[in-house]
């Protein structure tokens, strides 16, 4: 570098401005190196795991609560009344901010994973994703213990089939809200009109050919390929059964219905736009929708079906992450909706599983037909052929969701 | 390299100055530091990012710093049908909107230059869909094609679909989205070329017995090239990450994902941070290439 400069000014000149040029790329890499440093440095505090502690209880002196839950999943909600939740206001003095963010699990897991890593306030302080987002929650630390003693409903009332749960015995880390259902959903005067039949009944009909471009599919994993796991005889609640490989094959037709143009689309909670406007005629997708959707369009236009080979079950919980600051609260609310009277109040209004008992005989007070419908309240009959997804590893759970990702994908 | 193709125009024999001015510094500092924050670090963080492997505790969504190269591979792998399909479907729908542009920007530059009230009312209809958002404007044409709407019973009916085609989910939906989409980008830098264009060399360029073809050819397209230029560039490469057109939840179905649908899905659905980041290294990397490779073969570096 240290040469001398030639004598002609202008070649001077030239080489002065090279050796300035040098010396700014060299710069511009020492500022990468250094940006690269801070960063790895920063993410490594992030990243490194840590026991999380809860935050510090402040229900005494705030009166606040921020709920998130999915679309679809409160009483009152065609135009925002919420009956059972402004009573729980009124009569608690707790300001509830009712959230619909949860769209789809994955999505809205991602939105909120960093800070319950970290332990910091997520934005909620009580949320109801599925159950198996809800275990992986639980296995990472990010949700806190919550306390019966202030919850006397949920311990007098919850359905003993909730209890027992591997990750939270007790469900005293994640308090059941609904129970969902999956199967098939069907427009009934297009099925009519398409097959000549009446109702499907089995997931083959959701394969017949009168059907190409019809059939949408609910992009749940759990549901769209549990039905069809369920369809080929596997037994989805076993590990011996349920295997990669039959996850596999399972996708893969799957994934040929997708590609011969059977399937028209899989998608999130939007498929029900899909129904009500015709794109498609059957859809594997969740029990109490078909309700709802028949609100929207204002007559009993669609129709569900457990299909013969079994349907999925699944739930949704309350949990409390370990940055809220309002965890009495929380729990106030919970033991608000196991009281049977508000249980079966929001059962009506939803139409899933209620894991309330006792919300039946208050709802054979109000709504004594709506009491025998078996998809809110099951018979053990109807439970038989109802079956849940078996818990996954972390690999398990990255490798499925990778296959069935590359579904939707198309590749 | 790439960048001196794209840096080769302003790189003029002017001299430098000999000392950096403070005026000068003072001004430059507040675009440098917010690059510096939203450009460098980003990407800085992406290409670490695309090298994590997966955390030995084998959570869904836990990495760990490495240097695991293969992950550029495996995406690679992964998703080379999508990487292509994102190339061609930019490709084809430049193209398209180059065809319709073209006459549009023509008829405004040119023939109605005379006509100033004419021509203030063509490009705002030009500039029009940007008053209305790209969602809400996607959304619309998702309802237009739906399966049972008039349009595609009447495309049905006429044969162009057979009874159990539809519209919404394929290929050519997608295309013909993202070419409308992209329209006004293509036709603003064209006009501004034909604009300045002078007809007196058209003029001549017939007095020399040349057809019109040929003056088209030999005088006005490449006068309007540099408008050309930046209008394709200007459409293929944000058409080349477009999420939204060929997302299920609009125009596409299950095999019209782009590579911006397999980034959004690997971040958001399955958590795995490092082949999203390697794939938008390689996305970056690809469309560089293309744009450098594209800009010397025109022979128009000089006049970006």
């Amino acid at each position: 570098m240290k040469e001398g400069l030639p004598q002609d000014p202008m070649m001077r000149q030239l080489v002065q401005m090279a050796r300035g040029k040098m010396l700014s790329r060299r710069a511009t890499l020492l500022g990468l190196g250094g940006t690269a440093a801070v960063l790895s440095l920063a993410s490594c505090a992030a990243d490194a795991k840590s026991d999380l502690t809860p935050a510090t209880d402040l229900s005494d002196s705030e009166k606040v609560l921020v709920w998130h839950n999915w679309p679809l999943y409160m009483d009152g909600e065609d135009d925002a009344s919420y009956p059972t939740l402004n009573r729980f206001m009124g009569e608690t003095g707790i300001t509830v901010e009712y959230m619909m963010e949860i769209d789809d699990n994955d999505t809205w897991y991602a939105k909120v994973k960093d800070q319950l890593a970290l332990g910091t306030d997520p934005g909620f302080d009580v949320a109801c994703p599925t159950n198996w987002l809800v275990n992986r929650m639980i296995g990472l630390g990010y949700l806190q213990t919550l306390d019966n003693a202030n919850m006397p409903n949920k311990v007098a009332n919850l359905a003993p089939a909730y209890l027992g749960d591997a990750n939270d015995p007790e469900r005293s880390i994640s308090v059941p809200y609904q129970g969902i259902i999956g199967g098939i959903v069907y427009n009934k005067k297009m099925y009519k009109e398409a097959t000549g039949k009446d109702a499907p009944t089995s997931l083959a009909d959701v394969w017949a050919p009168e059907l190409k471009g019809r059939v949408g599919l609910i992009s749940e994993m759990r549901d769209s390929v549990g039905l069809t796991l369920l369809s080929q005889g596997i037994d989805i609640t076993s590990e011996d059964s349920l295997t990669e490989d039959a996850f596999n094959a399972a996708v893969e037709f799957i994934a040929a219905q997708v590609s011969s143009g059977q399937i028209f689309n899989i998608k999130g909670n939007s498929y029900g736009e899909d129904l009500t406007n015709g794109n498609i005629i059957v859809a594997l997708a969740w029990s109490g929708d078909t309700t709802i959707l028949n609100a929207e369009v204002g007559e009993e236009r669609f129709g569900f079906v457990v299909p013969d080979t079994g349907s999925t079950i699944s739930s949704d919980s309350f949990v409390v992450p370990m940055g809220s600051a309002h965890k009495k609260n929380a729990e106030a609310l919970i033991n608000y909706y196991y009281d049977p009277v508000n249980a079966a109040e929001l059962a009506a209004y939803v139409n899933y599983v209620t894991p309330v008992v006792g919300a039946k005989e208050e709802m054979l007070k109000t709504d004594p037909a709506l009491a025998e419908n078996p998809l809110i309240f099951p018979s053990e009959e109807f439970l038989s052929n109802v079956f849940a997804f078996r818990a996954l590893t972390g690999q398990e759970e990255q490798r499925f969701a990778t296959a069935w990702q590359n579904v939707l994908l198309g590749a | 390299m790439a960048f001196v193709a794209l840096g080769q125009g302003s790189a003029g024999n002017s001299s430098a100055p000999k000392k950096a001015s403070r005026v000068a510094f003072i001004l430059l500092a507040p675009g440098m530091i917010y690059l510096g924050l939203f450009f460098l670090t980003p990407l800085v963080s992406l290409v670490i990012t695309s090298l994590k492997t997966a955390s030995f505790t084998g959570e869904i969504g836990m990495y760990d710093y490495g240097f695991q190269v293969s992950n550029y591979a495996y995406a690679l792998d992964q998703y080379l049908p999508q990487i292509t399909r994102s190339f061609i479907y930019a490709l084809i729908a430049t193209l398209m909107a180059l065809l319709i542009s073209y006459p549009i920007a023509y008829f405004i530059g040119v023939k109605a230059r005379n006509k100033p009230i004419l021509q203030a009312f063509l490009l705002t209809l030009v500039i029009a869909p940007f008053f209305i958002s790209f969602l809400l404007r996607t959304f619309a044409w998702k309802q237009i094609f739906s399966n049972e709407s008039p349009a595609t019973q009447f495309l049905q009916s006429i044969g162009v679909l057979a009874p159990d085609q539809y519209v919404i989910g394929s290929s050519f939906a997608v295309i013909a989205g993202l070419t409308y989409n992209f329209i006004p980008f293509m036709t603003l830098p064209i006009y501004t070329s034909l604009e300045r264009l002078d007809t007196r060399l058209v003029e001549a360029g017939a007095d020399l017995y040349a057809t019109p073809v040929q003056t088209f050819w030999k005088v006005t397209f490449p006068l309007s090239l540099p408008g050309v230029i930046s209008g394709t560039l200007l459409t293929f490469i944000p058409i080349s990450g477009d999420y939204v057109s060929a997302s299920r939840d609009f125009l596409g179905g299950s095999d019209t994902a782009m590579i911006g649908n397999v980034v959004e899905s690997n971040f958001f659905r399955i958590q795995d941070y490092p082949t999203a980041s390697a794939l938008s290294v390689m996305l970056m990397a690809a469309i560089v290439v293309l744009v450098s490779v594209y800009v010397r073969k025109s022979g128009t570096e000089e006049l970006l």
